[in-house]
């Protein structure tokens, strides 16, 4: 079976909706944020596969938007981890279900 | 002499202004330099005053004229000016001489005053403002001094504020003045809505020149007569006379002032001033304004000397002569003897200010006794004070020769005769010669002559500060008519610009015969009335006036001044009180209905848009606030605080915008 663009896709979609499920399921805020780096995962491999698979490849266009994506998933990890400390300092807890105070 | 100072001339008022000004910023406990300013003040006006009026001399019939433009608006420019003209200088300088002397007198007489340095400034300021009065060269200008000594008048008489009745003679002499002021007020409007200029002389254009007077035609004569009127209430002519007795209510020194050398001759200062107005269109020396001024004058100096007679007060005495023989000078004025009017106004500054001072020594003497028939005897006791007063009775009883009063009499009286419209004023004018000679001859025998009575038991003579003045005064008052005697009528020639010429022939004439044997008959007649006053004589008893004894109700009549207070007082004053009644009631039940009726349609038309805020604009407004405040609840529930219910509703949304794109594509 060669790999073709639907396999990719597939690929990427489930790598998504595994990513949402665990966002959305989990209780720790560390699987939450794993669970949206997947997410962003499935969005790289996207760009790649759209790159791959597009009509003129030229060189490396699709990877260094993906390299883009990373080092701002990187940050964006980086910003997340540093809240979860601060919130777990705070409550002494990473169950996200506490964590209601700006309820309307 | 210092031609450079003829044109700074308005440095003689200035400067009793400025040392005014300098003591009422002193504190109350500096009474010598408060005194020392003011006399300083008066000697350095003086000296100025004999520069300005040797200046005169120097030139004949000069005219110094100093115009300066006040403000501007639009096209018109408002000029004022001063004058120096014989008529000023002569002014000048008996004002600045006469006021020295009763400065000199109040630092005597005020010694135990509290307010002692306040009254030095107002002396000054009064002096000031005469000064100004005198040297002014416009009619505004003029008023606008005329007001000044109205005020300084007002702020002297009622000096001892204390005294009811000082407050109450201080307002009368405001007032009553005040009345006269609306007439010159409306007399200086209509000149200058006639000739478009105020100043009295302007190289030719001044409403006193030829060309300006061409302006006016007919209405010179009411100008001229409400002018009159300004100068009857400041110079106490019937019928406004009724402020100037009450003005005794003041320091002896301010009567001085007020009686002698300024306040009343202002009033015959102005006539004489704006003469030309009242002479226009003279038809042999008579026109209409002239007539009435005649005639006012003959009825004041008449009626003022009647009841001088029969007053007990010896500063009432004197302040109804002087009403008299200002009197006197109107009628001078009004026949056409201008110079005459002046000199006897003049010599009058001088002997009245004698008179009054005199008056002030003796009431000093007495501990504050004005009653005449509480005193007697004082020659005595005050022989300074009784040599000088003599000279001044001689002087203003007209007794000739050696008194000047005696010339300046003689001058009017000649005057008179020839006034070519009626003798009647001459005739008049005579007894009232005689009732003053016989006035004053009364008073001297009940102050200085017989026995002395309850007030005068302690007298004693006036310290030298007080003498001195009356002696200065006294010298004055005679020395003064070596310029007046016909044979040499050097004052005379000088107001009216005219040579002079020694000529003892004139010194002989019937006039002065009438005189003499007027003057000499009437002050027999006195002393032979008043021989036996204050002690009992047959039935009369000792505190009853020898005429009143033989006229009860004649003297009555007089004694109460004819009772013209009170017709005052029942008639205008009781219109007026009427008015003011009407006036109220029409406020407290008219016009306060009228405002409270507009009031309650104002309070009705409140409570309608109260209403319709109420029920209409508030209600609405609630009504949108509750809505958003229900919409807020709903929303505020979508807002758990829980991220993963953002999440989730992130991700329906995405599948439904997902899903649309599907359909839609």
């Amino acid at each position: 079976m060669t790999p073709t663009l639907q396999v990719f896709l597939i690929v990427s979609a489930a790598l998504f909706s595994i990513g949402l499920l665990a966002a959305l399921s989990r209780r720790h805020a560390i699987f939450i944020l794993i669970g949206i780096e997947m997410m962003l995962a499935a969005a790289n491999l996207n760009f790649i596969v759209f790159w791959r698979f597009g009509p003129q490849h030229q060189p490396p266009v699709g990877v260094m938007i993906a390299l883009f994506s990373i080092a701002i998933a990187a940050a964006e990890a980086a910003v997340g981890l540093a809240i979860v400390i601060a919130v777990y300092r705070h409550y002494r807890s990473t169950n996200v279900d506490e964590f209601n105070q700006l309820r309307g | 002499m210092n031609s450079g100072f003829v044109n700074h001339f308005w440095f003689i008022p200035a400067v009793p202004f400025a040392a005014s000004l300098v003591i009422l910023s002193l504190p109350n406990n500096r009474r010598k330099v408060a005194a020392a300013l003011a006399v300083v003040g008066q000697v350095l006006a003086l000296a100025m005053s004999i520069m300005a009026f040797a200046t005169t001399l120097q030139t004949p019939d000069s005219r110094v004229v100093l115009n300066f433009t006040w403000f501007t608006f639009g096209e018109q420019t408002l000029r004022l000016g001063f004058l120096l003209d014989p008529l000023a200088a002569a002014m000048l300088v008996m004002i600045t001489l006469v006021g020295l002397c009763i400065f000199v007198f109040s630092v005597g007489y005020m010694a135990e005053d509290k307010n002692f340095p306040r009254f030095f400034a107002y002396l000054s300021f009064f002096a000031g403002a005469m000064l100004g009065l005198v040297i002014a060269n416009s009619l505004l200008l003029l008023f606008m001094f005329w007001e000044l000594v109205g005020l300084a008048s007002y702020l002297l008489i009622g000096f001892w504020i204390e005294r009811p009745a000082a407050a109450e003679a201080a307002k009368k002499a405001f007032i009553t003045t005040r009345i006269g002021d609306m007439g010159f007020f409306l007399g200086m409007l209509w000149l200058y809505n006639r000739s478009g200029t105020l100043l009295f002389y302007d190289r030719g254009n001044g409403c006193l020149e030829a060309a300006g007077l061409a302006t006016l035609g007919a209405s010179a004569t009411f100008i001229a007569l409400l002018i009159f009127c300004g100068a009857a209430g400041k110079s106490g002519q019937f019928p406004l006379h009724v402020w100037l007795p009450d003005a005794m209510e003041g320091p002896t020194p301010v009567s001085a002032l007020i009686h002698a050398a300024t306040m009343v001759a202002a009033g015959v200062f102005l006539v004489a001033r704006v003469y030309p107005l009242f002479a226009l269109g003279a038809i042999n020396g008579v026109t209409p304004s002239l007539t009435v001024v005649v005639w006012i004058g003959v009825t004041t100096a008449l009626m003022a000397a009647l009841i001088a007679i029969a007053q007990a007060d010896i500063k009432r005495i004197l302040a109804y002569s002087t009403v008299s023989q200002l009197g006197l000078m109107m009628v001078s004025l009004g026949v056409g003897g201008v110079a005459a009017g002046i000199m006897h106004l003049l010599a009058h500054g001088f002997f009245k200010a004698l008179l009054f001072l005199g008056a002030g020594s003796v009431i000093h003497g007495c501990n504050g006794e004005q009653d005449i028939r509480k005193m007697g005897g004082l020659r005595r006791f005050m022989p300074m004070t009784f040599a000088t007063y003599a000279v001044g009775m001689m002087a203003l009883s007209g007794v000739p020769l050696f008194f000047s009063g005696g010339w300046t009499k003689e001058e009017i009286l000649h005057v008179t005769a020839h006034w070519p419209q009626s003798h009647a004023p001459y005739y008049l004018v005579l007894a009232g010669v005689v009732l003053t000679a016989l006035y004053m001859t009364r008073q001297i025998i009940y102050v200085f002559f017989g026995e002395a009575r309850s007030a005068s038991a302690h007298a004693h003579e006036s310290p030298r500060v007080m003498t001195m003045p009356l002696i200065v005064l006294a010298l004055c008052a005679i020395f003064f008519s070596v310029v007046l005697t016909p044979a040499w009528p050097w004052l005379d020639a000088y107001l009216t610009g005219e040579g002079v010429r020694f000529d003892l022939a004139r010194l002989i004439q019937p006039m002065l015969f009438l005189s003499l044997v007027l003057v000499g008959s009437s002050v027999a007649l006195g002393v032979w009335i008043y021989r036996k006053a204050g002690v009992p004589n047959g039935k009369r008893p000792a505190n009853v006036d020898p005429l009143e004894y033989a006229q009860p109700v004649l003297f009555r009549f007089l004694a109460n001044k004819m009772w013209i207070d009170e017709l005052y007082q029942q008639t205008i004053i009781g219109v007026s009180w009427m008015c003011a009644r009407l006036s109220d009631w029409m406020d407290r039940f008219f016009w306060d209905g009228l405002v409270r009726g507009f009031g309650a349609c104002g309070q009705i038309f409140g409570i309608f848009t109260a209403r319709v805020d109420e029920r209409g604009i508030n209600a609405g407004v609630d009504e949108t606030a509750a809505g958003a405040r229900g919409l807020g609840r709903l929303l505020s529930a979508a807002h758990s605080g829980q991220i993963q219910t953002y999440l989730g509703a992130i991700a329906v949304g995405m599948l439904a915008l997902l899903l649309l794109y599907a359909w839609l594509a």
